[in-house]
């Protein structure tokens, strides 16, 4: 009789190729951007390399693109250095790519799903952390660094140590207004910053069963800012429905093929995790980040801690050092927060599942006057989708800025910066010390909770409004 | 298959500590430096906004920039060091800066992995241990010896071994060019990839919707 393995041991195990540790493994897909390429194609050209599998790689620009006024072309000099790299990198090695004039450009993790080239049982790479995005399908999805992208290019294959195993087991339903991004946040509170670092987190249980591909996704996303080295949930009918008819998808009678290869992607019943974590997601409520760190978070309804109420020093200092780079104070209700900036979009919340929320929080009601609000949806296909649903009117009714697909003001690498000591309520991934901009002040939400925020020019606990 | 990285073998020097936990790769290097496209240059926008203040004169309070510690080789820090962002950038900065090495209680993965390839060490030790480096560091003549070899770190008094991964280390130690050494295993790559199912997505452009 077989040993019962967990989702992450049955895709691991199809990719060996060396069966050593570290492990040499077989990338399926291997996603690019223009940020952290052109050294490894630099490399790979001074070697006199090539690329093995151009058929197995795809490229997109996100990182350093405007989100306004792409006919007149990138005006930075060195984001257009760049991004013509990358196009000529891509000529060069024969890879597909979707540059700025096609369509289907978007942030590379909402593309590779929205294309149907993420599917159940893959794996995927990308120069970029987030890339555990893609593990939403029952993929092993994981970041990596330029020398490594330079590796899979050339050989198509990346070495790696085998990762623990961690599941994180979520019971319950999710309340009416608390999303996705606020159960990630809620886990990420519970297990801290490096929680799962060294291990691949499978989340599991009724309430991550119940979510959307979208959610899903919102949820992988942020598995990094856990530390893990992925995040997967097991493919289901929700992921199948999902895939069935995208541009890439399997076909005729592979498409029967693959959905019968994906059936056997769960963990067996009997498979044992190295660590496990439970939360009962009937319990949560929306979260707001207070400090410079995915973890610093707590309810709406809440206050800014004091540093005193952490036991460990050095949790102690940092929060002392977050209060201070936040220009809080301990005790101030986050109710009582108020907001310059609203930023709506990344690859943790720029899907179209997150546009409607906040659409139908912003319908009828108009963006403060002090705020300066923005939407980057994360694709031109979601772009797309959105304004086929009508959903620009209502942002640009409320006074929001429609924009074009890209990574923005998540990481201020184009000119989306938010100024110094400005806070932003922003629905991505990371509120670091400078993220959106050097002394710029972030504070993570929901896509409802951000489009709220908006509105009323400070933090409000957007459950009292979609009761309302 | 040639040396791409200078090898790693001893490293005695003196420390710089940065008593912090959680250092995000956003602070090691922020994101305005990432629109080179070359692979040095980085050294002097290590920890640049602490390193500087607004009007971009460096900070005199920030440990980085006290004269006295401009020779340092080795970083001792706190936990989770080098998490978030994947960008290489990070152990490229800290190497161009003059460090040869990292020592904390935990280093993040995509960190501790892209360090192994560009040849910066990163060695985790106990908590205490790292503790008492950081003390020792005060002095910014105090010295500690790192050697990969024997596993090693010693510094007046401690003496204390650290785990290692053994192909990083025989990386760390040859400087061989890693991707010279997988493809000496075409024929495995190869057979892996025949056997390959045949409805796995490829890339091959189909027309974008009009």
């Amino acid at each position: 009789m077989n040993t019962p393995r967990t989702l992450f041991q049955k895709v691991w195990d199809n990719h060996i190729v060396i069966d050593a540790d570290p492990t040499l493994l077989y990338v399926d897909l291997h996603l690019v951007h223009e940020v952290t390429s052109p050294q490894a194609f630099a490399g790979l050209n001074q070697s006199g390399r090539t690329v093995r599998r151009p058929d197995l790689t795809v490229a997109t620009v996100d990182h350093g693109i405007p989100t306004t006024g792409r006919s007149l072309g990138i005006r930075d000099p060195l984001s257009k250095r760049q991004i013509d790299a990358l196009v000529q990198n891509c000529r060069d090695h024969g890879i597909t790519m979707f540059g700025l004039d096609d369509p289907r450009q978007g942030i590379v993790h909402v593309v590779g799903p929205e294309q149907g080239l993420t599917q159940p049982g893959l794996l995927v790479v990308c120069g970029d952390s987030h890339t555990s995005t893609h593990g939403a399908f029952g993929a092993l999805a994981f970041g990596i660094g330029t020398t490594e992208v330079e590796h899979v290019l050339a050989t198509q294959t990346i070495w790696q140590a085998k990762p623990q195993s961690m599941a994180v087991e979520v019971e319950g339903e999710l309340p009416w207004g608390v999303a996705a991004k606020d159960l990630i946040l809620g886990i990420i509170a519970q297990i801290g910053v490096s929680g799962g670092t060294r291990h691949v987190i499978e989340y599991r249980g009724k309430a991550i069963h119940d979510l959307s591909m979208e959610q899903r996704m919102t949820i992988c996303n942020m598995s990094i800012e856990g530390g893990a080295r992925a995040g997967m949930i097991a493919p289901d009918e929700t992921t199948i429905r999902y895939i069935e008819g995208r541009p890439f998808a399997p076909k005729g009678a592979r498409w029967d093929e693959a959905v019968s290869a994906w059936e056997s992607l769960v963990t067996d019943p009997d498979a044992v995790f190295d660590k496990v974590a439970f939360l009962d997601a009937s319990r949560l409520v929306p979260h707001v980040s207070w400090g410079v760190n995915p973890a610093q978070t707590v309810p709406v309804t809440g206050s800014v801690p004091s540093p005193d109420s952490y036991d460990d020093p050095l949790q102690r200092d940092a929060a002392v050092r977050a209060l201070e780079y936040m220009a809080l104070r301990p005790g101030t209700p986050i109710l009582d927060i108020a907001v310059d900036h609203v930023f709506l979009g990344s690859c943790t919340n720029g899907r179209i599942e997150d546009l409607r929320a906040a659409a139908k929080v912003v319908e009828g009601r108009k963006v403060d006057s002090r705020v300066s609000a923005v939407v980057v949806p994360g694709s031109m296909q979601v772009k797309a989708q959105a304004e086929s649903e009508g959903l620009h009117e209502v942002f640009e009714a409320a006074g929001f800025s429609w924009r074009d697909a890209g990574c923005s003001s998540c990481l201020a690498m184009n000119p989306d910066v938010i100024p110094a000591g400005e806070r932003c309520a922003s629905t991505s991934n990371r509120n670091y010390e400078g993220r959106q901009g050097r002394g710029a002040r972030t504070h993570l939400v929901s896509p409802a909770m951000a489009a709220a925020a908006a509105v009323a020019g400070r933090f409000v606990d957007v459950r009292e409004w979609e009761n309302s | 298959m040639g040396e791409l990285v200078k090898p790693v073998t001893t490293i005695t020097g003196t420390m710089l500590p940065l008593d912090r936990g959680d250092v995000d790769t956003d602070q090691i290097i922020p994101q305005q430096f990432l629109k080179r496209i070359e692979r040095d240059g980085y050294g002097e926008f290590l920890f640049y906004n602490w390193a500087h203040t607004d009007d971009g004169t460096p900070s005199s309070d920030f440990i980085l920039n006290d004269p006295t510690r401009r020779g340092a080789r080795v970083l001792v820090t706190g936990p989770n060091f080098g998490c978030g962002s994947s960008r290489e950038h990070a152990p490229w900065a800290i190497q161009q800066w003059g460090f040869e090495a990292v020592i904390t209680a935990s280093a993040a993965d995509i960190f501790r992995n892209n360090s192994s390839y560009v040849g910066l060490l990163v060695v985790e030790l106990p908590q205490d241990a790292v503790t008492r480096l950081i003390e020792m560091a005060s002095d910014p003549t105090a010295e500690v010896t790192i050697d990969l070899e024997s596993q090693t770190v010693t510094a007046n008094g401690l003496e204390e071994h650290f785990d290692f991964n053994p192909t990083a280390k025989e990386r760390l130690l040859t400087g061989l060019d890693g991707i010279g050494v997988t493809m000496s295993h075409d024929d495995l790559i190869a057979s892996h990839e025949q056997a390959r199912a045949a409805w796995l997505p490829t890339t091959v452009d189909i027309a974008p919707p009009t």
